[in-house]
């Protein structure tokens, strides 16, 4: 068990020193870079947006209804939805979910190339296959997750005022004021800067399960699953790490 | 000419490689023969660099392709073309993109000429209509046609084909030979098929080498293969007949 986890940190860091070499074919990587761009971060703005307006709402809707009291300023509930979005949610929970469409999507993409032979005819004609494949989508995933981080804390923050606007659960005034209140730029950096490792750990894990897929469909389905597991599992112990060096 | 010495090869505890040593000559269809699991695959593989022997020198021209800089086997490779058996498109993109993809990663030619030089090359295999099409949209056979219009897109002087025809009708796979055989031909190139299609032994082989069980067990012109006295060839020849 122990040789087998060294043995897949090993393969994995040398996918990674494959994966960083200077791009052969610089238009080529552009496109790419492009292209995943769209696929893996346009893509996933949809759901980001949805999950993030639901969150925001249920946030409210939960705090006032279970965590507030009476002797409590009405601000608070504002307050504390802020921090539960700007510190875990906007950046630790989205990028679970994304761990789970894109990893997957990275994992079974890649898994797929490497059944079908088509990483073996790039290696064949001298093309370095892991940073064709992985550089491109590591990259995109780099540069789309703080993005989406970012619409996803304002979409938990409409997602707020639709439903105490909506439902009467708190004036319009104490949220905004809850929201501004006792405000640290600070906590909103440090869910930026974890959400680029998570993002780094979502495309590398899952390309590498990808690229080490032997076998067939069976093994391909498989890798996926393992991709989402073990990325969402990195995501929290890096979790853990990051928010203790960040916040500590 | 590719030259192999004394070829080992192991997965883990057994010997699927017995010092497998021949020669593949220049502007000549060279076939590999052998029942399935007679390790020719990973002896191909082992020829184009996909895998690295325990033991012994795979010699292009004189080259040792396991033993090369990572920029000369760059360069090396540019002189190789591989057919693979499932044909080994990329899925996203066309058929013209197929062709191109080694042009546009390795030639300094111009756009226009990388655009010239592969639809030649698809009008060589016979597919200038379907240059938009997607590989999903292809018959295997177009698929292996297609295939090899973008292993010669850079001109190779080897040229690698691992069981061409499977999967193929027997229409598609004399199809597939002849187009194989003559590029061979008419460009002078280094060809070595993997195969265990008798008809391809009969229509394109010129020199054979026959595997059994990980040992090079017979090799020869395939005009004195079937006088063959080696007793597991011959069954191999008879299970045809």
């Amino acid at each position: 068990m122990l040789r087998r986890l060294l043995h897949s940190i090993g393969s994995y860091l040398l996918l990674m020193r494959r994966t960083f070499a200077r791009p052969q074919q610089m238009r080529i990587f552009r496109q790419q870079y492009l292209h995943e761009l769209y696929s893996l971060g346009y893509n996933s703005l949809f759901i980001v947006i949805l999950m993030s307006f639901f969150i925001g709402a249920l946030l409210c809707v939960q705090i006032k209804l279970n965590v507030w009291s009476p002797w409590m300023p009405r601000f608070t509930i504002g307050y504390a939805m802020r921090e539960v979005i700007l510190l875990e949610f906007a950046s630790s929970i989205i990028c679970i979910i994304l761990a789970g469409k894109v990893g997957s999507n990275i994992a079974s993409e890649i898994g797929t190339m490497r059944v079908t032979q088509q990483i073996d005819a790039l290696d064949v004609m001298g093309v370095n296959s892991a940073s064709y494949i992985l550089l491109p989508k590591i990259l995109a995933m780099v540069t789309a997750i703080p993005l989406l981080v970012t619409f996803s804390i304002a979409s938990g923050f409409i997602g707020a005022y639709v439903v105490c606007w909506a439902g009467g659960f708190l004036s319009l005034a104490d949220l905004t004021y809850g929201l501004q209140h006792d405000y640290v730029p600070w906590h909103l950096w440090s869910g930026y800067i974890k959400s680029l490792v998570f993002a780094f750990i979502i495309a590398s894990v899952s390309g590498f399960f990808g690229y080490t897929v032997r076998g067939g469909s069976i093994e391909v389905g498989r890798a996926g699953t393992n991709s989402v597991v073990v990325s969402s599992v990195l995501i929290l112990f890096f979790d853990l790490m990051l928010t203790n060096l960040l916040m500590g | 000419m590719i030259s192999l010495i004394d070829i080992q090869k192991h997965f883990e505890d057994q010997e699927v490689l017995h010092h497998i040593s021949a020669t593949f000559e220049e502007g000549k269809t060279n076939l590999i023969i052998g029942r399935s699991g007679s390790g020719k695959t990973v002896l191909l593989r082992c020829i184009i660099g996909l895998l690295t022997p325990d033991n012994g020198q795979v010699l292009y021209d004189g080259r040792d392709i396991h033993r090369l800089s990572k920029h000369d086997g760059t360069l090396l490779r540019q002189e190789m073309g591989m057919l693979f058996q499932g044909a080994a498109l990329f899925d996203s993109m066309n058929v013209l993109e197929n062709v191109m993809f080694p042009l546009d990663m390795f030639s300094s030619k111009t756009h226009r000429e990388r655009l010239a030089r592969a639809r030649f090359c698809l009008d060589r295999v016979g597919l200038t209509d379907a240059e938009n099409k997607m590989p999903s949209e292809l018959s295997g056979g177009m698929q292996k046609r297609v295939a090899i219009a973008r292993a010669i897109a850079l001109e190779p002087r080897y040229l690698f084909c691992d069981e061409p025809n499977s999967g193929l009708d027997p229409i598609s796979s004399r199809i597939i030979d002849r187009l194989i055989s003559d590029i061979t031909h008419e460009y002078g190139i280094t060809t070595i098929v993997n195969t265990h299609d008798m008809a391809s032994v009969r229509g394109i082989g010129e020199q054979v080498l026959f595997i059994h069980d990980g040992y090079a067990e017979w090799t020869g012109s395939n005009a004195t293969l079937y006088t063959s006295e080696n007793p597991h060839l011959r069954e191999f020849l008879e299970s045809d007949q």
